[in-house]
């Protein structure tokens, strides 16, 4: 009995696994037109469990010939179906897929945390609900695309390629597919080699709504399909998420071709905590802001800029509430924190913090245990960061936040500002007018107030400076997927 | 208005809350955590219709939850009326149940201060071990801090050796900031527990209330090194609703709050509902619920 209460008391929460079952299949190959085919060449990639470091599944490795075969299969079916049919009709297909997440939410939710390592209570309660939100938003927009420009005639562009990021695998894809299909487009999707599982799934569920066949082509494979896919003389328009080196790579491949695209990058958001701020309400969103995915979150809060009165007593707060957060199997219901996403991030990750304690700053990790197998990072907070230090500059994209302080407003706006990203910013005041005189200040494509990492589909996302090209979400959105011309 | 000494962003408050709900609290842990929340009940009959029989009956259940589980903990307290303290001090002498008794003209506290004194006295001098008093809500809103303080500490004096729960009526107080105050002023005043509410007017217990409170509790800590105890009250009747107020103290407060001296459930339904979910681990199935007796 005493032992029961000590073990509450003190001991670690018991194992809560989701359980859902999951299929899995052995290998998976390319979906274009409509029916899964082997690549071409014939070559295939393993994919892993960053959780475990154990081997899930393989996919087909998408050549030259077979973007050539899933971008032919997109043209096809634009110009014999897709355009052709009312927006009524493409609205319904929208539906019934949003409906089909939906339903296999559970299903998604453990693929994504198997194949990305995070927490199955962000896949559960943001990946897939988000994901089924933005078909369901956009499926509204699908009869209106001809009113929603004022005085303006509006058409699609064609067939868009569309390559994403496997930080967040199900939702970029629903954040790419959704507005490009309700405007009118096809399309061709490659998601990140690390992490095609719920890409996979979504192929199956695609052909479950009875899609008309190449509309919606998802080929797998690294870099170089990716590159084919962004370079192919039949792509009518380019959509990325991603890094901002490989967004400067597809600008400068793009340059002269008149292609269009839109990027959406990397950044280095702050948050600016004053000191009239709710602190206990502000710790949790630091939080939210930086833990949130273990970090791998484009507009992550990882640069922290804290009042100097309140500097002691907020750090305080903070690292107690970060000795709370539970790191571990990303299928258990109570973890915050999973595995780090691949090996090479994790790679990236630990020479950041590797460089930092060579510079001599003071880097304070959580005390939890760090599992054996399988790739992790402690959530990790780097105290008086310098504004020179590459923790500060550059986009670590992990559990790592960097933290300094300030006196004024405009010191704060000022150090807030000092990035080459512009993605998204927190401002954390119990002061209404302070709110938007400093957030209109901060040039960032997303303004947080006593909030972070909010997502809704009617709001636009986007980035700054060399945060990106182009609006994702809400009416914006719709922009990056029409030509618009005056009314003849 | 002038600016809460302490903001609280009440919106901030609830996400903070659904976290603690999303936790899954399964197997040992459940089973340490039902056992833990069994020692802390504060068992109470709040009627006008309370008689002597009933408190009898409900001392009995105290000492022996349930007879098919002999080995079950007792509660911590029964917490009754002043004047039926002495029918409860006699049948729990030497059970380890403490006795516990409202005061102060409770729940209103709409009486002189001289009576309510008094009333502590007469309950401490029954065999009240713990004594429940309700703040001076209408000289809080008035803004006249010194006399509710003032209060406490003269309420705190009547009762020597007994603890003092100081209860802030948090239903009453319309805003987390003013929780906050009043527990910030009650600690200030000499509170060994700050409690949420009478239960006698809706809401009472909230997760977002007693979270606000625990944050207080905590900074006290960190400011005096005194560690003052928690009682959330009324509204609180499942086990899974227990089970998600000793995750909250757990992750606010840490496991030094975890034990009866200084956390406390005040609730009457939420005893059979523990008691229902214990066998249930313990046989595999549900009981009925007239298998739990009902007093």
């Amino acid at each position: 009995m005493k032992e029961a209460i000590e073990v509450f008391k003190t001991g670690v929460y018991a194992p809560a696994p989701e359980r859902t079952p999951v299929h899995v299949a052995a290998r998976y190959g390319l979906f274009i037109d409509g029916a899964f085919h082997e690549a071409e060449a014939g070559g295939s990639r393993p994919v892993e469990n960053p959780a475990t470091g154990e081997r899930l599944t393989e996919t087909a490795e998408a050549g030259e010939a077979d973007v050539d075969k899933a971008v032919g299969a997109a043209r096809r079916a634009f110009e014999k179906r897709w355009s052709r049919l009312p927006g009524k009709e493409r609205g319904k297909y929208l539906y019934r897929l949003a409906r089909l997440i939906q339903e296999r939410s559970r299903e998604l939710a453990v693929l994504e945390s198997l194949d990305t390592g995070k927490p199955i209570r962000e896949s559960r309660d943001v990946d897939v609900p988000l994901a089924a939100a933005h078909f369901f938003y956009y499926a509204g927009w699908a009869d209106k695309i001809g009113h929603a420009f004022a005085g303006r005639a509006v058409r699609p562009y064609g067939v868009a390629g569309q390559v994403i990021p496997w930080n967040f695998p199900l939702l970029m894809a629903a954040w790419k597919m959704a507005p490009a299909l309700a405007c009118g487009n096809t399309l061709v999707l490659k998601p990140a080699e690390f992490t095609p599982l719920t890409a996979m799934a979504l192929a199956g569920l695609v052909q479950e709504a009875g899609f008309p066949e190449g509309v919606i082509n998802i080929i797998t494979g690294g870099g170089e399909a990716g590159a084919a896919l962004v370079g192919h003389p039949g792509v009518d328009k380019v959509a990325f998420t991603g890094s901002t080196a490989v967004g400067k790579a597809i600008q400068r491949g793009l340059a002269g071709t008149g292609k269009p695209y839109t990027l959406e990058l990397g950044g280095k958001a702050a948050h600016l905590i004053f000191e009239d701020a709710a602190l206990d309400e502000a710790v949790e969103g630091v939080v939210n802001g930086i833990f949130f995915n273990q970090g791998h979150v484009c507009c992550a809060g990882s640069r922290l800029l804290v009042q100097e009165g309140i500097y002691p007593d907020f750090m305080r707060r903070l690292e107690h509430r970060i000795g709370t957060l539970v790191m571990g199997d990303p299928l258990d219901k109570n973890t915050d924190i999973g595995a780090i996403n691949n090996a090479p991030q994790m790679e990236r990750i630990s020479c950041y913090l590797a460089e930092a304690r060579e510079q001599g700053l003071d880097v304070w990790q959580g005390g939890q245990a760090v599992p054996e197998r399988g790739y992790w990072c402690r959530p990790t907070v780097v105290r008086d960061a310098p504004m020179s230090a590459r923790i500060v500059r550059e986009e670590v994209f992990g559990p790592v936040l960097a933290v300094q302080t300030f006196r004024t407003a405009e010191e704060a706006v000022e150090k807030a500002n000092n990035t080459r990203y512009g993605l998204s910013g927190g401002v954390w005041t119990d002061k209404g007018s302070r709110i938007f005189k400093v957030g209109s200040a901060i040039r960032a494509g997303v303004l947080w107030a006593n909030t972070f990492n909010k997502f809704d589909p009617t709001a636009p996302f986007g980035g700054f400076k060399e945060s990106g090209i182009g609006r994702e979400g809400g009416w914006h959105g719709l922009q990056c997927w029409v030509r618009t011309s005056a009314k003849g | 208005m002038e600016r809460a000494a302490y903001p609280i962003d009440s919106v901030g408050v609830a996400e903070r809350t659904k976290r603690f709900q999303a936790r899954s609290i399964k197997a040992e842990s459940k089973a340490g955590g039902l056992l833990l929340a069994l020692t802390m009940l504060d068992l109470t009959t709040l009627e006008g219709a309370d008689t002597p029989g009933k408190v009898r009956q409900l001392c009995g259940k105290a000492m022996t939850p349930d007879p098919a589980d002999p080995g079950l903990p007792r509660v911590a307290a029964v917490c009754v009326y002043p004047s039926m303290v002495r029918t409860a001090a006699r049948m729990l002498a030497g059970s380890g149940v403490g006795v516990a008794s409202v005061a102060t003209a409770f729940p209103s506290g709409q009486s002189r201060l001289k009576e309510k004194v008094e009333e502590v006295r007469f309950c401490v001098e029954e065999g009240a071990g713990e004594i429940d008093m309700v703040i001076n809500r209408g000289a809080f809103h008035a803004g006249e801090m010194e006399r509710v303080a003032e209060e406490i500490r003269l309420v705190k004096a009547a009762c020597g050796e007994a603890h003092l729960k100081v209860i802030l009526e948090t239903g009453e107080l319309g805003s987390l900031e003013r929780v906050r105050e009043a527990s910030d002023l009650a600690m200030e005043a000499g509170a060994d527990f700050i409690k949420t509410s009478t239960g006698k007017i809706s809401p009472a217990a909230t997760l977002e209330v007693t979270l606000v409170m625990l944050e207080a509790i905590r900074d006290h800590y960190w400011r005096t090194g005194r560690r003052i105890g928690m009682k959330p009250a009324g509204g609180i009747r499942t086990a899974k609703q227990a089970l998600h107020y000793l995750v909250m103290v757990r992750e606010v407060l840490g496991p030094e709050w975890l034990c009866p001296e200084l956390f406390r459930f005040g609730a009457s339904s939420l005893m059979n509902d523990i008691l229902m979910q214990l066998r249930k681990m313990r046989t595999g199935c549900y009981s009925h619920p007239d298998d739990l007796s009902k007093e």
